[in-house]
């Protein structure tokens, strides 16, 4: 019976889950709100999260590699989802030098100067869009026409440009795209996030394989909805239905795919839902106050920067607590 | 809609390989090494020497304290020596070393099969037999029983929980024994009643076991009182904590008792020791262990005398798997890793689960991504993520701050960390050290 033994302490078995199941999860969730977006932008939203993805997964590898100096992790998918998160948050008509920047500083500086996965504050890909939009506001503002007559259009650069509704909003037309349009993705806007049932979809498949709870997302949505709905209520005139606001720009992507990201965002259930009123708080007011027309990414990376906050104050309710 | 705990939990792949295979009871081995620390507590006095012949229930040492437990024996045969024995808990103790000569039992010992129903003993009475045969709990705590049964002045029992929930994977030791002794665990229920001075008990059982609840639902319907309760499965249901909150929807505070809710909790093999112990007069010196494991040839549920080494009951299992990797005593989120198969069976061993050596293997570890998902399945409430680093970066502070003396060590944590932290590994190197820090303070 001599035998040379294992000895560790216990639980001795492991559940299975991991990083990779989960960044792979989220990816599959955005598989149906990428098809939304090839089916109306065509090749440009094809080569733009490609160039995105790629050089995600590159600058991670060379970093990894070259300056950090150990085993590179790109195999866990947590760079490819920077890659397409970077890439659904920008026009689809974005010149490719422009995007390569874009995932640059997202790998380079927002997430692996911080130490990597896990020890990043702010969302990586919402990092890199923030800088796109600073460092070149026309290209990040010039969103393509909806070539309605084909699928997948066969136009990247040369794409016929025109506005979101957030930004005709803004500038106070009144002929904006109708519910429906806004529901299937039929209108102007950053190439992942036009499609609400396509963005909802991805929603309820997270939530079936317990990747994400509801609290983000749906708390946002809420108070989102109520801020505005309150302020349309006040006065129909200035400012749009609550419907409109939740329907529209990058709120149910950043709600549910951005927002979400576990390691910006609080770990217990009152935390997250502290961190996702003060997005839909934030989103609001930029919306209908502040000179963007879009709020979202603001208002989340302004969020993100307060949750280890949180997380030191908000403790879960322990057992035998009143 | 089933009753379970309110927070956490998690649910393991059950794996009951064992599951409907009879208790089979083992003959003595040629030597038993009997550990003087079977319990939680004081080690217990010798009260034989070097040469004295014993008998199959002789009484080996008494309680060193008032929290310990006698200790007999479990063989006849003659005192070999007394020394340091390698134990399940990994360290060497004292043990009493027996060499077996036949089998001759102590002649108070009622050795028949008949149920003996009836008691006319008061509850001081039935609480000294229980404390003279050295029952503790056998789900794998050996909290002296006699202990639980005296509640601190102040506080008052109002009911007995029977934790036969087993919601530890592949154990079914507590399963078996309520299909073929149901009705001696029923007059054991009533026992404990009367000897806590309650009127109301109720047995726990998961429902993974449906043909263990109605058995035990219908013999209990012959008692008065005793309700057999089925539970939602979910692990850590065998908690004690867990167990009074599914039962009673009380939960104890930080840091208090079962019986300041009035709960006392009782494993079901417990339960049954009391029943041998008062009805039997026979002491704890045997009990059912599972041997399992997917590369076992015969899973199996022995009757076991204690002392008996581990290595004998792998052999009556078919044998040590050539690609075992570890052998646990207890289940696999629980268990201890054993050092060796030569240590012996206590009163806590339920289990000697052999996993294979893939299995044994833990996988690399990442940074933490904060999932929470450690957060959200801790039974106690409690951020394993953060107890971890409160014990990295040593502080103490923070770490008692966050409760970290509340964590019942149930791994549901390290189990679901996507990144495979070694989260309750840490947790407990930080619950020894506040736990060092408290003391010192109260000193």
């Amino acid at each position: 019976m001599e035998k040379s033994l294992y000895i560790s302490p216990s639980p001795h078995i492991h559940g299975g889950d991991s990083i990779s199941k989960n960044m792979y999860g989220v990816l599959i969730a955005l598989i149906p709100a990428f098809l939304v977006s090839l089916y109306y932008f065509g090749l440009g939203a094809l080569i733009v999260t490609l160039v995105s993805v790629v050089s995600c997964v590159l600058f991670e590898y060379l970093i990894q590699k070259f300056i950090m100096k150990k085993e590179p992790t790109i195999c866990d998918g947590s760079a490819i989802l920077t890659g397409v998160l970077l890439a659904f948050n920008v026009p689809s008509n974005l010149p490719v030098w422009i995007i390569m920047l874009g995932a640059l500083f997202a790998i380079g500086v927002a997430k692996m100067s911080f130490g990597g996965l896990g020890n990043n504050i702010f969302n990586p890909a919402l990092a890199g869009r923030a800088f796109l939009l600073i460092s070149f506001p026309a290209q990040m503002t010039t969103w393509p026409l909806v070539d309605a007559t084909s699928a997948f259009p066969l136009t990247y650069t040369d794409a016929e440009t025109g506005a979101t509704v957030l930004s005709l909003l803004n500038e106070g037309v009144k002929e904006l795209p109708s519910y429906t349009s806004l529901l299937i993705g039929n209108h102007g806007g950053s190439l992942g996030e036009v499609s609400a049932i396509a963005l909802l979809l991805g929603f309820a498949y997270m939530l079936w394989k317990k990747i994400i709870t509801w609290h983000v997302p749906v708390t946002i949505i809420l108070t989102v909805f109520a801020f505005t709905g309150i302020m349309h209520l006040v006065n129909p005139e200035t400012y749009a239905s609550p419907f409109l606001h939740i329907l529209s720009g990058g709120l149910m992507l950043g709600a549910i795919f951005m927002a979400t990201d576990y390691v910006t965002s609080p770990m217990t259930k009152k935390g997250m839902v502290i961190y996702a009123i003060g997005i839909g708080l934030l989103t609001s007011i930029i919306r209908l106050f502040g000179s963007y027309p879009e709020g979202m990414s603001f208002a989340i990376l302004i969020m993100n920067s307060l949750t280890p906050l949180i997380n030191a104050y908000v403790k879960p309710k322990h057992f035998g607590e009143k | 809609m089933l009753k379970t705990f309110r927070i956490g939990g998690i649910h393991p792949p059950e794996n009951k390989l064992s599951a409907g295979k009879k208790i089979t009871a083992l003959a003595a081995p040629k030597q038993v090494i009997i550990p003087l620390s079977q319990h939680i507590g004081a080690p217990a006095q010798a009260v034989v020497k070097k040469g004295d012949v014993v008998k199959v229930g002789t009484l080996l040492a008494k309680a060193g304290g008032f929290v310990s437990a006698n200790i007999h024996s479990s063989v006849s045969g003659k005192v070999n020596k007394i020394d340091n024995a390698l134990d399940t808990s990994g360290y060497r103790r004292p043990a009493i070393y027996i060499d077996v000569e036949g089998d001759e039992w102590e002649e108070s010992i009622d050795r028949s099969d008949t149920l003996v129903k009836e008691c006319n003993l008061s509850s001081k009475e039935i609480i000294d037999k229980i404390a003279a045969a050295g029952v503790v709990g056998m789900g794998g705590a050996t909290f002296p029983t006699q202990v639980k049964l005296l509640p601190p002045p102040g506080n008052k029992a109002e009911i007995v929980i029977v934790n036969a929930v087993e919601c530890e994977p592949y154990l079914t030791a507590d399963h078996e024994l309520m299909l073929e002794k149901g009705e001696q665990i029923l007059v054991g229920v009533t026992l404990l009643m009367k000897a806590a001075n309650v009127n109301k008990a109720v047995i726990g059982i998961e429902n993974n076991k449906p043909d263990a609840i109605a058995h035990m639902t219908k013999l209990a319907s012959a008692y008065p009182g005793i309700e057999v309760m089925p539970l939602k499965v979910k692990y850590p249901q065998g908690g004690e904590k867990q167990l009074i909150d599914a039962v009673t929807s009380r939960q104890v505070k930080s840091g208090a008792l079962p019986i300041s809710v009035g709960a006392i909790v009782q494993n079901v093999g417990t339960v049954y020791a009391v029943y041998e112990a008062v009805q039997k007069n026979k002491p704890l010196f045997e009990r059912v262990v599972t041997v399992t494991g997917k590369a076992v040839k015969n899973p199996s549920n022995f009757l076991v005398r204690i002392g008996t080494p581990i290595s004998n009951l792998i052999e009556a299992a078919g044998g040590l798997p050539e690609n075992t990797g570890k052998i646990i005593g207890g289940g696999p989120m629980m268990g201890k890793a054993l050092v060796s198969a030569e240590v012996p069976v206590g009163k806590g061993s339920s289990g000697v689960l052999l996993m294979t050596e893939v299995e044994s293997v833990r996988k690399p570890m990442h940074d933490c991504i904060r999932c929470a998902k450690c957060v959200s399945v801790c039974p106690m409430g409690l951020n394993p993520a953060f107890l971890m680093r409160s014990t990295v970066y040593q502080k103490w502070d923070l770490a008692e701050e966050d409760h970290i003396q509340d964590c019942i060590e149930c791994g549901s944590c390290s189990y679901t960390c996507p990144a495979n932290r070694p989260l309750l590994d840490h947790i407990r190197i930080g619950k020894a050290k506040v736990l060092g820090i408290i003391r010192s303070r109260k000193s």
